[in-house]
């Protein structure tokens, strides 16, 4: 392939152009649950700034629902820090599902890539990438456009939380209710259930045993591996490496 | 929490949110996970929100003990059966919060 500069920048071009069209779906979404994620936030004590910063550096919805729930249960960062560490793990395999279509771009792309993948990023461009015609262009504007739109709707709903009274309408309990909303989404067959009802009974009897917040981590990556274990069992002829 | 903790905070937090996401593209390319490590990492994201939930409802945070009857529970099983019958996000969101307004001021 030879290709000229003027082409290379109207490829370039076209890539913005067809990532944008394909990302408002994303940010659609975005909007709303940044806003909510802003005002929680904002009631849990953090200022617009922090809230802003850390939807810039850790960009990923749930983790910063439940540290923003941590922090204001009064959890240390250690704790913090290591629990998202296991939320955001699931990453790894969108992250190892979406290499194989990225062969032969340069790395600082890829690494500029890689900090995008959100659930959603994933789902959207791993789909674009199997019907073909999608390249690293319309990938990273897919990316950065949610990035954009989820910055904005936190900060937004950081700033709006400031004209929200407190504890107004059962407001404390909109995360406890939203995890139970994701949760639900979650259960998306039999070892998804055994492996929630393990993880909740496991949680419960460490948060009584344990120190400070580490029961999340520990009850997780047990009842996790319990999952693992039972569905292996139940079906021996199912994966098997 | 001061606001440079904070600050070094939401750093622990990005590198650690960052070095999944990038490992594999950098590193794995393309190369294939072991079946159980890939199971064991789909299983991790309902096992956290459960482990989250449950002593958030069960445990009181005065005594450090599991109670059945605080209207954080109760009022998490009825949102339950509303998110398992419709499965809207915002819509548990706001019959949470207004079952949750109810119970704890008939208590």
């Amino acid at each position: 392939m030879k290709h000229q500069p003027v082409e290379t920048s109207h490829r370039v071009k076209t890539g913005i152009y067809q990532g944008v069209a394909a990302a408002w779906p994303v940010c659609l979404g975005y909007v709303p649950i940044g806003l909510a994620f802003g005002v929680i936030a904002q009631k849990a004590g953090l200022q617009p700034w922090q809230i802003g910063l850390m939807s810039l550096v850790v960009f990923a919805g749930s983790a910063q629902f439940i540290a923003v729930s941590m922090l204001s249960g009064g959890a240390g960062a250690v704790s913090v820090i290591l629990t998202t560490f296991v939320v955001n793990l699931r990453h790894f395999l969108m992250s190892s599902s979406l290499a194989i279509y990225m062969g032969g771009t340069r790395k600082w792309l890829l690494s500029l890539f890689a900090y995008g993948i959100t659930d959603e990023s994933f789902a959207l461009n791993l789909s674009r990438f199997k019907q073909g015609n999608w390249g690293i262009a319309q990938a990273l504007t897919v990316n950065h456009v949610s990035n954009f739109f989820w910055i904005a709707g936190t900060l937004a709903g950081g700033f709006a939380g400031e004209f929200i009274p407190d504890g107004v309408f059962g407001i404390d309990y909109a995360l406890p209710a939203m995890f139970i909303g994701l949760l639900v989404m979650q259960l998306k067959g039999r070892r998804y259930i055994i492996t929630a009802i393990l993880a909740g009974i496991l949680a419960v009897l460490f948060a009584m045993i344990l120190p400070g917040n580490f029961y999340i981590i520990a009850a997780s990556m047990l009842a996790a591996f319990g999952g693992v274990l039972i569905s292996r069992r139940r079906k021996p002829e199912h994966g098997g490496e | 929490m001061n606001e440079l903790d904070y600050i070094w905070l939401i750093l622990g937090m990005g590198l650690v949110t960052y070095i999944p996401r990038w490992l594999p593209l950098a590193v794995l390319a393309g190369r294939r996970l072991p079946g159980w490590l890939v199971e064991w990492l789909d299983l991790i994201p309902v096992a956290i929100l459960a482990s989250l939930l449950l002593p958030l409802m069960v445990v009181s945070d005065t005594t450090g003990k599991a109670d059945p009857l605080r209207p954080e529970f109760l009022a998490g099983i009825i949102t339950l059966v509303f998110a398992l019958k419709v499965k809207s996000l915002s819509g548990t969101v706001i019959v949470g919060m207004l079952v949750y307004w109810l119970i704890s001021s008939l208590i």
